[in-house]
């Protein structure tokens, strides 16, 4: 079995279903980049894989644990699988020290004082922000803000991160930035969903592409096959529109 | 009969004491439970948030006036005990409190984004740890404000509690009043001492709203 097994995945909102049997299947190790237009159910896929959002058919499994099983302790998985949101979600009266080991404490990883003092800078020079430690959220960049919020994801110590279109609300200048700290953690081998509209990122960093198009899963492969020879019309547009 | 002298105003001054006493007495007891108003009211179990309701729209619907004549003449006839004016008075201002703060506070509560809350559940925290420590410091600075401005609202309202004969700043004016004959210099006395209590308290409302509109 997969690590991440998303199995005929049904979801809809009011009358409007979003999700229309979706099947995807992650490895350990692996980076899945999910593309589409807007509207095509991505980030409600990624929101459903930690439980934000209720499915309505299908399951969603991690690590052979059922997410939206009643007997599942949804804290506890959530402390494995960290998301990072397109809108950074700091905790904005709280330095970067605070947002970074509040979870880990409250949580019992971590004691508090001098032992979380050091996991935050630890985190926090995987993505090179160690002198802001003692800096509240407003006082930093918007990439900056989000590499933050990525070290925060860091220190419960997950074992997959999903990343919802993290790069989307940041000026065009600053989306470099937050696209090396996500290159280099998918070096260090870390498990990724992500969902964007960075393409050159999905070509270069991806093991593997999911392409979304009405709520199903169109297409999907490895990002030179995919790129290189599209086999739907609906792919072949969104590539030519995404240049 | 006699003029209005600098006792008199002294009485008026003592009687302030009561005043505060009142304010104290519905801050302490309607603050914690305007927090647990306030908490149902955002909760997510209809019959807590229902409850609640209930008890809000009864609070609001009535006049304070007419929770203080309920608390000090009507409880005693249904129950057959005789309340002592500070008790009866004390409740009334405690429920007026309780259901205003937890309005007030709700209004905070909701007003922090559901990112946050989304965000610290990711984190794996619970329900009772992403309020205590991600939601609640932000709607209070929210809330700040307008807590100190229904302060000055309850500060006035207290005078409601001369209808019952309670001695508070606005029954020594009263009774002053009635001694010396000087309705106007009496009630300008009161007038100015609720006052010189209350102006200091919007002004720092004003500049509370102020800073933390800056901050946003």
């Amino acid at each position: 079995m997969s690590f991440v097994d998303i199995k005929n995945v049904r979801k809809s909102f009011a009358n409007v279903e979003v999700l229309k049997g979706v099947t995807i299947n992650v490895e350990k190790g692996e980076i899945v980049t999910i593309i589409g237009r807007s509207g095509s159910g991505k980030s409600t896929l990624l929101r459903c894989i930690n439980g934000l959002e209720s499915i309505d058919d299908g399951e969603i499994r991690i690590n052979g644990e059922v997410v939206h099983d009643k007997a599942t302790d949804l804290r506890r998985l959530r402390e494995k699988v960290g998301i990072v949101f397109q809108q950074f979600n700091l905790f904005p009266h709280m330095t970067v020290e605070q947002n970074i080991t509040l979870a880990p404490t409250l949580t019992k990883r971590v004691a508090k004082g001098e032992a979380a003092r050091k996991l935050a800078h630890e985190v926090l020079s995987r993505v090179g922000l160690e002198q802001k430690i003692d800096a509240y959220p407003e006082q930093l960049s918007g990439g900056q803000q989000q590499r933050v919020a990525i070290a925060r994801c860091l220190a419960m110590g997950p074992e997959l991160m999903l990343f919802d279109e993290v790069t989307s609300a940041l000026d065009p200048e600053l989306v470099g930035e937050v696209l090396k700290v996500m290159e280099d953690l998918a070096r260090q081998g870390m498990t990724m969903i992500l969902v964007t509209h960075e393409m050159n990122f999905a070509r270069n960093v991806a093991s593997k592409i999911v392409f979304m198009h009405a709520g199903k899963v169109h297409e999907q492969g490895a990002p030179a096959a995919l790129f290189a020879n599209p086999a739907t019309p609906e792919l072949r547009n969104f590539i030519s529109s995404t240049h | 009969m006699r003029g209005f002298t600098l006792s008199d105003f002294e009485t008026m001054l003592w009687a302030v004491q009561w005043t505060a006493t009142l304010v104290i007495i519905a801050l302490a007891l309607g603050g914690p439970l305007g927090l647990l108003m306030a908490m149902m009211r955002t909760s997510r179990n209809p019959v807590l948030n229902g409850i609640a309701l209930v008890i809000l729209q009864i609070v609001q619907g009535v006049p304070l006036l007419g929770m203080l004549m309920f608390f000090y003449f009507g409880v005693p006839v249904f129950l057959g005990i005789k309340v002592p004016a500070l008790i009866s008075v004390s409740i009334a201002f405690t429920v007026f409190a309780a259901a205003f703060l937890g309005e007030i506070w709700r209004g905070g509560i909701q007003a922090v984004h559901t990112n946050q809350s989304e965000a610290a559940a990711c984190l794996g925290l619970t329900r009772w740890q992403s309020f205590r420590h991600v939601i609640a410091p932000q709607a209070f600075r929210i809330a700040l404000p307008a807590t100190v401005g229904f302060l000055v609202q309850l500060i006035k309202n207290t005078s409601l509690a001369s209808v019952v004969g309670f001695v508070e700043l606005a029954r020594a004016g009263q009774l002053a009043s009635a001694a010396t004959f000087a309705p106007l210099t009496s009630y300008a006395c009161v007038s100015a001492i609720y006052f010189a209590i209350c102006f200091p308290l919007t002004q720092w409302s004003r500049s509370l709203e102020k800073k933390l509109h800056v901050v946003r």
